[in-house]
C-alpha cells in the first residue's frame, strides 16, 4: 500500500513501469480482501444476533470497525491503481488513518479481552465437573430412595396382617424381591430356648426340621448387635441347600429379630436389650454374581427386621387379646345361665314356701283357735297347764313356720329382728317350763342359772331369742340319752371373754347395751370334733347320731345361727368328741330398756281370748244397719267393749234417733247411697253445733271408689268388715284420739 | 259325776267345732261372735243365731220366688237380697253360705238364669246344712249348761 501511495503522487517518477499482469493480481486480491473484510462482520453480526448471550458486544463492534475499515483501505486501494485525482487520495487517507485508528485500539482493547476469554473456558470445564458430581449423588440419592421406597412398602405388608405366620412369609417374599436374592431363611429359637429351628425360607416350601445348637459363636455375634452382620457362607445357618453354583456362593448376612412380649415396653424407654428371645433372619446373594452387600441393603435389612419384631408383637397381643375375649364371651354365657336357673330355683323356691305356708297356716289357726276357746272353760290345773302347753307348742310351729319363710328371707338378707322391750328372766322360765315335761321323760335333769347381775328386762326380739334358746335346749335333750343338761346365763364381760375361737370378736358393753351369754352344757353323745362346722349347715345330718330319735338338725341350728348373727352375735360348738358330751354358747347383742316398762309386757302375742279389755266407759254410740243380724253383732261387740248403743234399723230411724249425746254413729253403707246421704242429713242437722257425733262407715267393700265417697261427704272413719272385738276397740281409741279413722284399702 | 259329765258334753260340742272349722262351714268370725257372750248377755251367740235363721228364710224365699217367675228379669233385686243374706252370713262367720252368695252375684252379674238356679239350690243346701249343724251345737250348748250348773265362761280372768 505504500507502495501504492508513492507512486500515486506525481512527484516522484516510478521506478519501473507498472507490470500489467503484476497489477491485474493486486488488483484482484485486494477486491477479494475486501470482500472478505465485508462479509466477515457480516458472517460475525449474524451469528452473534443469533446467539442470545454474547458478553463482549462492544470488542465485536470495535472488531467490525476495525475490519470494514480495513476492507474500506483495501477497496479504496482499487481506485490507486491508475491515475487518480487529490479526491481519492484524500478519502484514502482518511480511511488508512481511521483504520490505523480502531487498529490500535481495538489492539490494545484485546490485551484486556483475552484473558478473560482464556478463564471463560476454565469456568466452563469446572462447571461441567460439577455438573458430573452433581449427577453421581444424584444417582445415589435415587438409590436410596428406593430402598426407603422399598423399606416402606415392605413394612406396609408386614404390617397390614396380624397373622403371624402371613407376617414373617411376606417379610422372606419381599425382602427376596427387594433385594433380588436367592434365598431367605428365618430361625426361630425352639422352646427350650437352646436351638434355633428353621421355620420358613422363601424358595423351599417345607423346610425339613432343622436345628442349630443356639450357642454357636457366629449366632452369638449376630445376636449380640444390632445391625445386619455379614456371616460366612458355610456356617451351619446359611447352609440350607447344596451349592449349585461353580463359583463361589453368594455373600450371606444375617440379622437378629427381637421376639418382643408385651412386658418389655416400659412406659419411657424402648424394650431392654438384656432378656429377650431373638430370632435370626438369614440373607444370600445370588451365587455366581459379582454382587456385593452394599451399605443401603444392609440398613434395609435392619430396618425391616425391626419392623417384624414389632409387627409380630402386634400379632401376639391380638392373639392374646382374642383369646381372652373369647373366655370371657364364654364365661358370660355360662354365668348368665346359672344366673336364671338360680333365678328360676328361687322363684320355685318362694311359691313352694308361700304355698306351703298358706297351707300350713289354716290348720294352725284351727288349733290356735280352739286352744284358746278351751282356755276360756273351766278346767283343772294339770289340764290349764296342758293347755297352754298346747297353746305354746302351737305358737311356736306357727313361728316356725313363718321362720321357714323367714329363713329364705334371712338369706335374702331381708329379715329384721323385732326390738321391744321383755323379761330376760321370763323367756328362760319359759324355755324351761317347754322342755321339762320332755326332758322328764328321759330322766334328764334341767338346771338354769341366771347371773345375779343379768338385767330383768332387755330390748330386742323375744321371740327369736326364745326360738334360739329352745333350739339349742332341745338339741341337748334329743341328743342326751341320760345325765343332766345345764343352762346358765350370764353377762359377757371384755376381760373374761378371752375365746380363742372367735379373736376378732371382741364385745364391748356400753351404757346402752350389753352382751348376753348362754351356754347350754349336756352330758349325751357329743359330736366329732369334725363334724362341727357341718352342723351350722342346713339339712345337713351328722352321721354320728346314733339316736333312733326324731330326724337330725334340719333348719334348727343354721337359722339358730342367722338370728345370732342378726343379734351381732357369734354361737359355737364344742364337743370333746363322741360320748363326752358337748357344749352350745351363744352370745347375742341386747339392749338395755331405759326404764322398767311393765305395761308393755301386757301385750300377749297372737293368742285370741284377751286378758285385756278396755273399757270404753259407757261411751254412747249409734249403729244404723238395716241387716239385723249385723246389726246385733256390732250391737254385742260395742256392748262387749262397754259402750251404751243404740240401735237403729233405717235411715229415718237413724235420723229421729240421734242426738248430741252419741259421741259415734256406726253406718253401714253396704246397700247403696243411703248411706252417704244419710251422713250428709246428719251433718246437717249438725252444722251449727261444735258436738256433732263423729260418723264411721262400716263396709265390706274393697275399693277406693267407697273410701272417695265416704270422704266427699265428710265421713270421719271408714272400717272394713268383718268385724273383731280387737278391731274395733283399736277403732274407738283412734277414734277418740284422732277423730278421725280412715282404713288402708 | 256331774261333772264328768259336763265334760263329755263339753268335749263333744269342741269336737263339733272343730270339725264344722275343719269343714269351713264357720271361720273365725264365729269365734268372735263366742268372745262376745259374757255374763251380761248369756244367750248372745244364739240370739244372733236365730235372728240369722230368720232373715236367711225370708231372703232365700224370696229369691226363690223371683227365680220361678215366668218372666224373671230383675236380677237387680235379687242381687239386693244377696247382699243382705252375704252381708249377715259373713257377720256370724258362715264361710261356706258365704262364698255361695259369692258364686250367685257372679251369676246375677252375667244375667245367668240357670247359673242362678244351680246357685241357689246349693245355697239352700248349705243353709240346711249349717243351721242343722249349729241347731246341734246349741243343743248340746244347753244340755251342757243344765248338767254342769254352772254359768258359761267368764270372760275376764
Amino acid at each position: 500500500m505504500w507502495f501504492k501511495a508513492t507512486e500515486s503522487c506525481n512527484c516522484i517518477e516510478p521506478q519501473w513501469p507498472a507490470d500489467e499482469l503484476l497489477v491485474k493480481y493486486q488488483y484482484i486480491s485486494d477486491f477479494f480482501i475486501a470482500l472478505a473484510y465485508f462479509s466477515i462482520p457480516l458472517e460475525l453480526i449474524y451469528f452473534v444476533k443469533k446467539s442470545a448471550v454474547f458478553p463482549y458486544r462492544w470488542v465485536l463492534v470495535q472488531f467490525g470497525a476495525f475490519i470494514v475499515l480495513c476492507g474500506a483501505t483495501h477497496l479504496i486501494n482499487l481506485w490507486t491503481f491508475a491515475v487518480h485525482t487529490r479526491t481519492v487520495a484524500m478519502v484514502m487517507t482518511a480511511a488508512k488513518v481511521l483504520t490505523a485508528v480502531v487498529s490500535c485500539a481495538t489492539a490494545l482493547m484485546l490485551v484486556h479481552i483475552i484473558p478473560d476469554l482464556l478463564s471463560v473456558k476454565t469456568r466452563e470445564l469446572f462447571l461441567k465437573n460439577k455438573a458430573a458430581e452433581l449427577d453421581r449423588e444424584m444417582g445415589l440419592i435415587r438409590t436410596q430412595e428406593e430402598t426407603g421406597r422399598h423399606v416402606r412398602m415392605l413394612t406396609h405388608e408386614i404390617r397390614s396382617t396380624l397373622d403371624r405366620h402371613t407376617i414373617l412369609k411376606t417379610t422372606l417374599i419381599e425382602l427376596g424381591r427387594t433385594l433380588a436374592l436367592e434365598e431367605c431363611a428365618l430361625w426361630m429359637p425352639t422352646r427350650t430356648g437352646l436351638e434355633l429351628q428353621l421355620a420358613y425360607t422363601l424358595r423351599q416350601q417345607n423346610p425339613v426340621g432343622y436345628t442349630v445348637p443356639i450357642h454357636l459363636p457366629v449366632i452369638n455375634q449376630v445376636f449380640s448387635s444390632n445391625r445386619a452382620v455379614k456371616i460366612s457362607p458355610n456356617c451351619p445357618v446359611a447352609r440350607l441347600r447344596p451349592h449349585t453354583g461353580k463359583y463361589l456362593p453368594g455373600e450371606v448376612v444375617a440379622v437378629r429379630v427381637p421376639l418382643l412380649n408385651l412386658s418389655n415396653f416400659q412406659i419411657y424407654d424402648w424394650p431392654e436389650v438384656s432378656t429377650r428371645s431373638y430370632a435370626l433372619m438369614v440373607l444370600m446373594l445370588p451365587s455366581d454374581s459379582a454382587r456385593q452387600w452394599h451399605v443401603h441393603e444392609l440398613e434395609l435389612v435392619e430396618v425391616v427386621a425391626d419392623q417384624v419384631a414389632v409387627a409380630l408383637s402386634h400379632a401376639a397381643i391380638l392373639e392374646e387379646s382374642m383369646r381372652a375375649r373369647n373366655l370371657l364371651i364364654e364365661q358370660n354365657v355360662a354365668l348368665d345361665l346359672a344366673r336364671r336357673e338360680a333365678e328360676t330355683a328361687i322363684h320355685a323356691r318362694n311359691d313352694f314356701l308361700a304355698v306351703m305356708n298358706h297351707e300350713m297356716r289354716t290348720p294352725m289357726h284351727a288349733i290356735i283357735a280352739l286352744s284358746s276357746l278351751l282356755q276360756e272353760t273351766e278346767l283343772t290345773v294339770e289340764q290349764r297347764l296342758m293347755v297352754e302347753t298346747i297353746l305354746k307348742s302351737s305358737n311356736l310351729l306357727a313361728t316356725l313356720i313363718n321362720d321357714v319363710l323367714d329363713l329364705s328371707r334371712l338369706e335374702d338378707g331381708s329379715l329384721q329382728l323385732e326390738t321391744t322391750t321383755f323379761s330376760l328372766h321370763s323367756v328362760f322360765r319359759e324355755v324351761l317350763n317347754l322342755i321339762k315335761p320332755v326332758a322328764s321323760v328321759k330322766r334328764l335333769s334341767l338346771t338354769l342359772h341366771l347371773a345375779s347381775d343379768l338385767p330383768a328386762y332387755a330390748v330386742g326380739d323375744e321371740k327369736r331369742l326364745m326360738q334360739t334358746i329352745l333350739n339349742v335346749v332341745g338339741n341337748a335333750v334329743k341328743f342326751s340319752k341320760e345325765g343332766s343338761i345345764s343352762i346358765t346365763a350370764i353377762v359377757a364381760k371384755p376381760e373374761s371373754f378371752k375365746d380363742a375361737r372367735i379373736p376378732e370378736f371382741l364385745p364391748v358393753p356400753s351404757d346402752s347395751h350389753f352382751y348376753l351369754r348362754v351356754q347350754v352344757k349336756d352330758s349325751g353323745s357329743g359330736i366329732n370334733p369334725q363334724d362341727i362346722p357341718k352342723l351350722f349347715t342346713k339339712f345337713a345330718q351328722s352321721q354320728a347320731v346314733q339316736t333312733k330319735g326324731p330326724a337330725g338338725s334340719g333348719l334348727g341350728l343354721a337359722i339358730c345361727r342367722r338370728f345370732v348373727n342378726l343379734m351381732e352375735g357369734h354361737i359355737w360348738i364344742e364337743s370333746e368328741g363322741i360320748g363326752k358330751g358337748c357344749t352350745v354358747t351363744f352370745i347375742v347383742k341386747l339392749g338395755i330398756p331405759d326404764r322398767p316398762n311393765e305395761s308393755k309386757l301386757a301385750f300377749a302375742p297372737k293368742v285370741p281370748g284377751n286378758h285385756v279389755s278396755t273399757n270404753f266407759g259407757g261411751l254412747k254410740v249409734l249403729v244404723m244397719d238395716d241387716n239385723g243380724v249385723n246389726r246385733s253383732v256390732t250391737k254385742g261387740l260395742l256392748l262387749h267393749l262397754g259402750c251404751d248403743v243404740t240401735t237403729a234399723g233405717s235411715s229415718e230411724e237413724c235420723l229421729r234417733i240421734v242426738s248430741p249425746e252419741h259421741r259415734v254413729v256406726f253406718m253401714d253403707v253396704c246397700t247403696g247411697l243411703d248411706g252417704y246421704e244419710l251422713a250428709m242429713r246428719i251433718q246437717e242437722k249438725f252444722k251449727k253445733r261444735q258436738d256433732r257425733p263423729l260418723i264411721v262407715a262400716l263396709t265390706g267393700n274393697t275399693n277406693k271408689v267407697t273410701k272417695e265417697n265416704c270422704m266427699r261427704v265428710g265421713m270421719d272413719g271408714l272400717i272394713l268388715k268383718p268385724l273383731s272385738v280387737d278391731k274395733m276397740r283399736g277403732v274407738l281409741s283412734e277414734l277418740l284420739e284422732h277423730r278421725v279413722l280412715f282404713e288402708a284399702i | 259325776m256331774l261333772g264328768l259329765g259336763a265334760d263329755l258334753l263339753w268335749a263333744d260340742m269342741n269336737r263339733l267345732l272343730a270339725f264344722l272349722f275343719h269343714q269351713g262351714v264357720l271361720d273365725e268370725q264365729f269365734l268372735q261372735l263366742q268372745q262376745l257372750q259374757d255374763e251380761t248377755s248369756p244367750n248372745f251367740v244364739s240370739e244372733v243365731v236365730n235372728i240369722y235363721f230368720h232373715e236367711s228364710e225370708k231372703l232365700l224365699r224370696n229369691l226363690r220366688g223371683l227365680l220361678m217367675e215366668r218372666e224373671f228379669s230383675d236380677y237387680k233385686k235379687m242381687g239386693i237380697h244377696l247382699n243382705q243374706l252375704m252381708g249377715s252370713s259373713s257377720s256370724i262367720g258362715a264361710k261356706r253360705v258365704t262364698n255361695v252368695c259369692l258364686a250367685f252375684r257372679a251369676a246375677t252379674d252375667h244375667n245367668n238364669r240357670s247359673g242362678c238356679l244351680r246357685a241357689l239350690e246349693m245355697l239352700e243346701h248349705e243353709y240346711c246344712y249349717l243351721k242343722n249343724k249349729l241347731h246341734e251345737l246349741f243343743q248340746i250348748e244347753q244340755q251342757r249348761v243344765l248338767a254342769a250348773g254352772v254359768r258359761y265362761p267368764v270372760q275376764n280372768n
